[in-house]
């Protein structure tokens, strides 16, 4: 089943126009990575597919829900069938790293104290967090520690679709490999599909299903990593060059 | 799948079957169905997850508990689907070490009035650390005539006085106004219509224009030095102007302070005559009294020393504006909520401290005949 589709999308801010009808599509239960230059608009896109961002033309259906007309009802359901993690965490700095988890919980279901509370320490640790870290505000944490806590609270509802905006920048290497390894876990058991704006060659390789490469506004390559040799783009090959 | 939850007990056993999806909205009400039972004398309790298509990991919590309830009873779980065990598995390496009480206890009193009290004392410390630096700096900067930055300091002028010369002279304007109007009633039951011009002259020059000119510039331009310094520095700004050798001192705080002491002695001279005019309406208005007449005598009864001792109380309050804000502009945290915390304490503070002074020169001033 396809999970989200991207049809003609074009996205311009003033006279610039940064997509130019990208047309891509994303199956249930994949890994897809959205892969680029710098400034190609894969995070434009991303926030575009989380309805952050306006759409000039064209259409996205997200959950068979076209999202450039969507009824408020049905956008604040979609908003709780999916988990979204920003690029450094943007953890609430007024509330606790558990209460930032806690609070989708709180808001959204009828969970008691005792049940939101194991259900904070299992999502702590699946992250790699320490259960003394749940305590702590997010100011007086690592910006890695950050990435982690704001992974754990876009899981805190166990979505089905969860959008990773550079998972592994900031994150040490054997982090980021845990990260990787954790990914692909869960996309096993509750068999999640995952859509990931990232810049990280191990973390492409060790878990990415197909990729689409956004190049000079448009799609330059849809499909899986062992093609990807025979597309024509500067980008493509310098950036694979070492694993061609 | 239909989602299902049936509870089959009889005697000593318990059996537990779940059914469809089992997702975190689905077990508070389950456990309600579980809880009404008597449970004190299960022994043996079987879980059946046969049916079950999906779990979460809430659901998986949920089931870890029930298994660790019963854990000195005998306990089966049926499930044959290898995602399911995988997710209970992974619940339960993860959830093991998780112990209730390892919460941090609560403060006490005596802890949180400590810790309040502390933090009043090192603010305290922090303040006079900046202070000290201040000078340091501006020694340094006032040794040589080249090191101070004029642009800085024109821009400043620009952006905290010259743009906040209308909102100043308009409320000096209506203060003016108001005392006029408030006494010339008072004064008309005795005659003496003639002394608004010494009353006048006296509080606006001596008390009423450096106070007020100093409470529209704490509000205003006080505020705009925290806001601004505090997200310099949560952006990094201040800590990329240190590394490539800019001095935030010299760059940010000098030229600030150096500004606005040049100009609040102008803005208090622009309140001052704007408080003396809306004066000469009331008594022209409301007293019959004409501006020739109100300003020949103002002339004739008001010393200059007035004007002075308020014109020179300026630079001081600009001095105390100044520093405030900007010192709580740098003791922004790295987080949002200070910025609005020490914008909001940044203004309060200067006003408080504005005050202060005034009534510590009030009283000088007074003893030394002035």
């Amino acid at each position: 089943m396809d999970l989200i589709k991207v049809r003609n999308l074009t996205t311009a801010f003033g006279e610039k126009i940064i997509h130019d009808g990208l047309n891509l599509t994303i199956r249930e239960g994949e890994i897809y990575g959205l892969l680029g230059p710098s400034g190609c608009g894969k995070t434009t896109l991303l926030r575009e597919m989380v309805m952050l961002q306006d759409i000039t033309s064209g259409s996205i259906e997200v959950l068979g829900k076209k999202i450039e007309n969507i009824r408020n009802r049905d956008a604040q359901k979609l908003r709780r069938e999916w988990g979204v993690l920003f690029q450094f965490g943007a953890l609430f700095s007024s509330l606790t790293l558990a209460e930032n988890i806690a609070l989708p919980l709180v808001e959204y279901t009828k969970l008691s104290k005792k049940m939101i509370d194991e259900i904070i320490a299992f999502k702590l640790s699946i992250v790699g967090l320490k259960q003394s870290d749940a305590y702590l505000y997010p100011s007086e944490i690592s910006g890695g520690m950050k990435k982690k806590a704001g992974l754990a609270r876009a899981l805190a509802m166990d979505p089905k679709l969860l959008f990773l905006d550079e998972p592994t920048s900031g994150l040490d290497p054997i982090s980021a490999r845990e990260f990787d390894a954790l990914i692909l876990k869960l996309r096993s058991m509750l068999g999640l599909t995952v859509v990931m704006v990232t810049h990280d060659l191990s973390s492409i390789y060790d878990t990415l299903d197909r990729v689409a490469i956004i190049d000079e506004k448009k799609i330059a390559y849809e499909g899986t990593l062992d093609d990807i040799a025979s597309v024509k783009s500067e980008f493509i090959q310098t950036f694979f060059r070492e694993k061609l | 799948m239909k989602k299902a939850f049936s509870i089959e007990k009889n005697d000593v056993e318990l059996l537990l079957l779940f059914e469809g999806e089992v997702t975190l909205h689905d077990i508070t009400k389950y456990n309600k169905k579980l809880r009404v039972l008597d449970l004190q004398d299960v022994q043996r309790v079987t879980i059946d997850l046969d049916n079950v298509s999906y779990l979460d990991t809430a659901a998986a919590i949920f089931i870890h508990d029930i298994k660790k309830e019963f854990s000195s009873k005998t306990f089966t779980l049926k499930c044959d689907n290898e995602q399911l065990l995988s997710t209970l598995a992974l619940v339960e390496k993860h959830i093991s070490n998780y112990h209730e009480n390892d919460k941090p206890a609560e403060a006490t009193f005596t802890e949180k009035i400590g810790k309040i009290f502390y933090n009043y004392y090192a603010g305290f410390i922090a303040f006079i650390e900046f202070f000290g630096q201040l000078f340091a700096s501006k020694l340094r900067y006032l040794t040589s005539l080249k090191h101070i930055r004029y642009k800085e300091i024109a821009f400043e002028i620009n952006e905290s006085a010259v743009k906040a010369l209308g909102i100043v002279a308009l409320t000096s304007f209506l203060i003016g106004l108001v005392i006029a109007y408030q006494s010339a009633y008072q004064l008309k039951i005795y005659g003496a219509n003639i002394y608004i011009v010494d009353m006048l002259g006296i509080s606006i020059f001596r008390e009423l224009a450096p106070v007020i000119t100093a409470i529209v510039i704490a509000g205003r331009s006080g505020s705009a030095f925290t806001a601004q310094i505090g997200s310099m520095k949560i952006t990094q700004e201040l800590d990329a102007m240190q590394t490539m050798g800019f001095e935030p001192f010299a760059f940010l705080v000098l030229p600030r302070i150096i500004a606005l002491m040049i100009t609040m002695p102008i803005l208090i001279f622009v309140a001052d005559i704007m408080g003396i005019f809306g004066g000469i309406i009331v008594a022209n208005v409301d007293l019959s009294i004409s501006p020739e007449l109100f300003i020949d005598r103002l002339s004739r009864v008001v010393a200059a020393k007035h004007f002075f001792v308020g014109i020179v109380k300026g630079p001081f309050f600009a001095f105390l504006i100044a520093t405030i804000g900007i010192y709580r502009g740098l003791i922004v945290k790295d987080d949002t909520q200070s910025i609005g915390f020490n914008t909001t304490k940044s203004v309060v503070e200067a006003i408080f401290a504005v005050i202060v002074c005034d009534a510590i020169f009030s009283i000088a001033f007074t003893n030394l005949g002035i």
